[in-house]
């Protein structure tokens, strides 16, 4: 390995040196600083005597005489099944002050795309036990559903109970015996950006409740280098792979905050000097981003999976920004928490009606969740949907104004939110109360307007007595 | 790609100079503009893309880590080009037409891995020949020598290839052979397999293009009914993100009425073309019954697959699609979504540091998009025969917002524009076509098919929807100022025929084993049952009847199932009776 004295300018996380022998693309470099301080980077551009070179943890104390060395591969995760309970940083070094880790496999962290031939199609059911998500808005084994949250909206509270409650219900095939507890779960957790306060609450809840056994954290704080976020994911990314589809675990990846990464990756472009996109991002933040979400998915063939919900602050609560827009363009759907629910106290203040998951429809239904379910949820999305529309009426012509039949959507709308959505961070319900709660609140309506679902299925479910009790109420 | 490293390789024609992700610049490398390069010690597939003095700049179609400086460049004198034959339908290529379940073969992963290449078509199975031509027949470029019952639906046509001279046949054959094979040969020397090939950026020649008088039948109410496509037409469908462009696309894919249909994943999810590729084979092709894969062929670039392939994906299509289409067959080719694709341009631009359009779009991307959409069309074919290519183009504008630059560009070409809409997707109105914003310039040249297949008054009925949906909205303005109950009776009842047609006869559930598919009888069957109601409803309101009472007619709500129901026939003649029946008592 040759080291070299020859760097020629350092301007933001970058330094360009020169060199006398060919670099690869991508390669990882270690710089020496005069101080002694050994710093990593990467290689971004690769010419014929010059490389640009982007150093993740920042390029202070580097100076024209610190030595520059490349180590002749790409970026590598030395993964095992040993990581889990572990927490590292954002590099993947150990800060735990656990022992060191022998690695098993060492793998590129620039995952390879998965053959969507071999893809196998997700439509297993996760049990997150909120309803807002399994009756509204389905999550599936190897889903990518990210939440779409503000500054100051409890999203990591949403995402501490979705980790904590997430099952698989009742293997029914029978064929992976001795899976019982909803086969190997594994949480990865990769933080960007994140406080240490936050990082505390993090910290705090997986120990309390026994997660970190079955986790891997990886933590780059808010104070650490914006550089270093660039690799914290797909450090997180391919340790999830390789639990996934070496060791066949059912991994659960939240990545939090995407927003951080891609203000990191805005970062990174300008000091390149770069064309700049919409808003000084990156051109090519659709296909940096898809790099990520898309290593989300089910193997054919393989017992594991990947699902990921990365959580993402708006800035401005826009959804029209480019982080969430692009986001949306390629994960399968959102979870989109609202400030308005937040402040009348409905936890979690979940907002379905611009929530979606895509691959809901498959998920669910006989055999998988229950055979009244797809109907149901729609029903319930364009009653809601009703309601919200004759708030807006109400507003001007005052409740009185409105037909009988409104007012019940109005009555609906807010049971809706108080009742299904509303129940707190500790309640785990699972899909058949979920659904049963959503009758409740159906059966409020006239069964004449339930069009959406099947009239076998309004025979077998809804609850006479209740409209007879609105009725003699009214 | 093995041609590049296990070939002597002693005549490396270039050396790599920088590498900045799928951007490679060599030196001396003798190519031409857009010829076909194997970069680096694997051998990774790239196109040339410019060319400035000893300095070539190639765009690589696959992953670049760890390529460097010195590397040699291998040219192979081709332009990208796709291989044409019997074996296209039914299979499922990525970006530059290798076949993705190839790949996995041998790869021996599910990742792709790098440095692998594979023809489009199987070289080595055999297919069974027959000749529709005998020596000493004369045949021109384009004429068809044979066929090969390529899958249960489609006869593929083996064809003089376009830049072939033509001649007298001195030899045919027959029998089973490989598309490599000669099966015939002509007096001018030339000989012809079932094997051609043509460069994806470079359309098939054709004939004149002649206006499309046939729609191409989606079985989709909103679409047939209000906003028609014909055989041979542009559509673009923009929408934020969940609207249901995927749906929408593949609903098209799945029940219009074109021969072939080629579906283009272009920098979308996974999991999207997993699902196409598991349901295909297992849905029937409503025209023939037979599994749908028998007449598609899909290419999949995902989102994360290398970035200049998803540029190409696009032309690789097309020009499959042309090759069909030249057999005197209806294409309809999908491109999901043509966004990613201008995207792709974008990125690649950027990295040669060209000078930025709009947005950072290439100055060329107007020319790129009308060159893409001009491909489509009615077209007499070079021997004479007729066949179209319909495309419908998706398009994913950032933040909904269709002032920007590819859905701008898109609507000037297209002559169909189903606009989506965010709002009508939330409160899960499917499909979520704005009936206000979309447009389609074909209804007049279709009318009359409808007329003569369908029924005689169509375009009135059709014309009366639209009149009602259009006062609907005038009245929404009003009612949410004053709530409804302060219009006028005649007004109520307007909004309650309006809702009937969004709800009864606008929505339609993809995912209903029945409403899935409407033929165009139903459709219209549907929404003069709906007219019915208005009717008969009218008259009764004149005759002094409340429209409360109306409202309550019993057999009203049964509209909304007319979608679902299977003896839709018997069902609607019901319905229409029961509406006359019942509202007539009331007065």
């Amino acid at each position: 390995m040759k080291e070299y004295q020859t760097i020629t300018e350092i301007s933001g996380p970058l330094v360009f040196a020169e060199v006398d022998e060919p670099v690869g693309y991508d390669e990882i470099v270690e710089i020496e600083t005069p101080q002694g301080e050994t710093l990593r980077g990467q290689v971004l551009e690769s010419s014929e005597g010059i490389v640009s070179i982007q150093v993740f943890e920042g390029t202070g104390g580097i100076d024209r005489n610190a030595s520059v060395r490349f180590l002749g591969e790409t970026m590598k995760m030395p993964v095992t099944e040993d990581l889990l309970g572990r927490v590292l940083d954002g590099s993947g070094n150990p800060i735990d002050g656990g022992p060191e880790i022998i690695p098993d496999q060492r793998q590129d962290i620039v995952g390879e795309a998965i053959n969507p031939f071999s893809r196998e199609y997700p439509e297993e059911f996760i049990q997150t036990g909120v309803s807002a998500i399994d009756g509204m808005n389905t999550l599936v084994r190897g889903q990518k559903l990210p939440i779409f949250s503000g500054s100051g909206l409890p999203h990591n509270e949403l995402a501490l109970q979705i980790a904590r409650q997430a099952t698989v219900p009742e293997e029914s095939d029978g064929d992976e015996e001795g899976d019982e507890d909803g086969s190997e779960f594994a949480v990865i957790f990769g933080a960007m950006g994140i406080t240490a306060e936050e990082a505390n609450e993090f910290m705090e809840d997986f120990e309390r409740t026994g997660a970190l056994e079955r986790s891997v954290v990886f933590m780059n704080l808010a104070d650490d280098p914006a550089v270093e976020r660039q690799v914290t994911p797909r450090l997180a990314l391919t340790t999830a792979e390789y639990l996934a589809f070496e060791k066949d675990y059912h991994v659960l990846v939240i990545l939090t905050d995407m927003t951080n990464y891609c203000e990191a990756l805005r970062e990174i472009g300008a000091a390149r000097e770069e064309v700049p996109g919409r808003r000084g991002y990156p051109g090519y933040m659709y296909t940096d981003l898809a790099q990520l979400y898309e290593r989300a998915g089910r193997i054919e063939g393989k017992d594991g999976s990947v699902t990921q919900i990365p959580i993402l602050t708006m800035p401005g609560d826009d959804d029209t920004h480019p982080i969430p827009d692009l986001t949306g363009y390629i994960t399968e759907g959102q979870i989109v928490m609202d400030r308005n629910l937040n402040s009348q106290g409905i936890e979690p203040p979940v907002n379905v009606l611009p929530s979606l998951s895509r691959l809901m429809d498959d998920g669910i239904g006989e055999g998988l969740t229950r055979e009244d379910h797809g109907d149901v949820s729609d029903q319930m999305y364009a009653a809601y949907a009703e309601g919200e529309d004759l708030r807006d009426l109400v507003n001007i012509v005052g409740r009185e104004a409105l037909s009988e039949r409104d007012n019940k959507f109005l009555d609906f709308a807010d049971r809706f939110e108080t009742e299904f959505v509303q129940q707190g961070y500790d309640t785990n319900r699972s899909i058949e109360e979920t659904l049963e709660l959503g009758w409740d609140l159906l059966s409020d309506l006239p069964k004449t307007e339930l069009n959406r679902i099947d009239e076998e299925l309004i025979e077998e479910h809804y609850r006479e007595d209740e409209q007879e009790a609105a009725e003699v109420e009214a | 790609m093995s041609q590049a490293t296990d070939t002597e390789a002693v005549d490396e024609d270039g050396v790599i100079e920088s590498v900045s992700g799928p951007v490679v610049t060599a030196t001396d490398l003798d190519a031409r503009m857009n010829d076909v390069v194997y970069v680096g010690d694997e051998g990774l597939m790239g196109e040339v893309i410019e060319i400035e003095g000893n300095l070539t700049t190639i765009q690589v179609y696959e992953e670049t880590s760890g390529v460097g400086p010195g590397e040699p460049v291998e040219n192979t004198g081709e332009p990208l080009s796709v291989d044409l034959g019997p074996g296209m339908m039914d299979s499922i290529y990525d970006g530059v037409q290798r076949p993705l379940d190839v790949l996995e073969d041998k790869m021996g992963t599910a990742f792709l891995d790098r440095g692998v290449d594979a023809p489009g078509i199987d070289l080595e199975k055999e297919w069974e020949f027959t000749p529709e031509v005998e020596e000493g027949d004369a045949v021109e470029p384009g004429d068809v020598v044979g066929t090969v019952p390529e899958t249960v639906t489609i006869e593929h046509k083996v064809m003089v290839p376009p830049d072939y001279e033509g001649g007298e046949i001195t030899t045919i054959k027959s029998g089973e052979f490989t598309v490599e094979e000669t099966v015939a040969e002509l007096d001018s020397g030339e000989e012809i397999q079932m094997h051609q090939e043509w460069p994806v950026r470079q359309a098939r020649p054709a004939g004149d293009k002649e206006t499309p008088t046939e729609p191409l039948v989606t079985g989709q109410r909103v679409q047939d009914g209000l906003f028609p496509l014909a055989k041979g037409g542009t559509a673009a469908i923009p929408g934020p993100f969940g609207s249901g462009k995927t749906v929408t696309q593949q609903q098209l894919a799945k029940w219009s009425d074109a021969d072939i249909v080629v579906y283009i994943g272009c920098g979308e999810r996974g999991n999207e073309m997993t699902e196409v590729i598991e349901d295909f084979p297992e849905l029937p092709d409503p025209q023939t019954g037979n599994p749908l894969m028998a007449r598609t062929c899909l290419i999949a670039n995902t989102s994360n697959m290398p970035v200049a392939a998803r540029e190409s994906c696009i032309y690789t299509g097309i020009t499959i699609a042309e090759y069909y289409r030249d057999m005197g067959y209806d294409v309809a080719l999908m491109a999901d979504s043509t966004s990613r694709w201008a995207e792709a341009m974008r990125e690649i631009s950027s990295r040669l540091e060209e000078m930025p359009g709009e947005e950072g779009y290439p100055a060329y991307l107007a020319a790129s998009l009308s060159e893409f959409y001009e491909r489509a069309g009615k077209f007499e074919l070079i021997n004479g025969g007729e066949g179209s290519i319909s495309v419908v183009g998706a398009v994913s504008p950032p933040g909904g917002d269709f002032s920007e630059p590819v859905t701008q560009n898109t609507l000037r070409i297209v002559k169909t524009f189903w606009a989506l809409d965010a709002d009508l997707a939330e409160r899960r109105h499917f499909p979520s076509i704005n009936w206000n914003e979309s447009y389609s310039l074909y209804k007049d040249q279709l009318d009359p098919w409808w007329e003569s297949n369908v029924a005689g008054d169509w375009s009135d009925v059709r014309q009366w929807a639209v009149d009602v949906l259009d006062e609907e909205d005038e009245l929404q303005e009003i009612v949410q100022l004053v709530g409804k109950d302060a219009l006028p009776e005649d007004q109520q009842l307007t909004l309650e025929v309006a809702r009937y047609l969004r709800e009864a006869w606008l929505q339609q559930n993809a995912l209903h084993d029945v409403d899935t598919y409407c033929e165009p009888e139903k459709t219209y069957r549907m929404l003069q049952a709906i007219k019915t109601f208005n009717d008969e409803a009218f008259e009764a309101l004149e005759a002094g009847v409340p429209v409360e009472e109306i409202q309550d007619v019993d057999a009203t709500p049964r509209l909304n199932r007319m979608g679902t129901a299977e003896e839709w026939n018997e069902f609607i003649d019901e319905i229409e009776s029961d509406l006359e029946e019942q509202l007539r008592a009331l007065y």
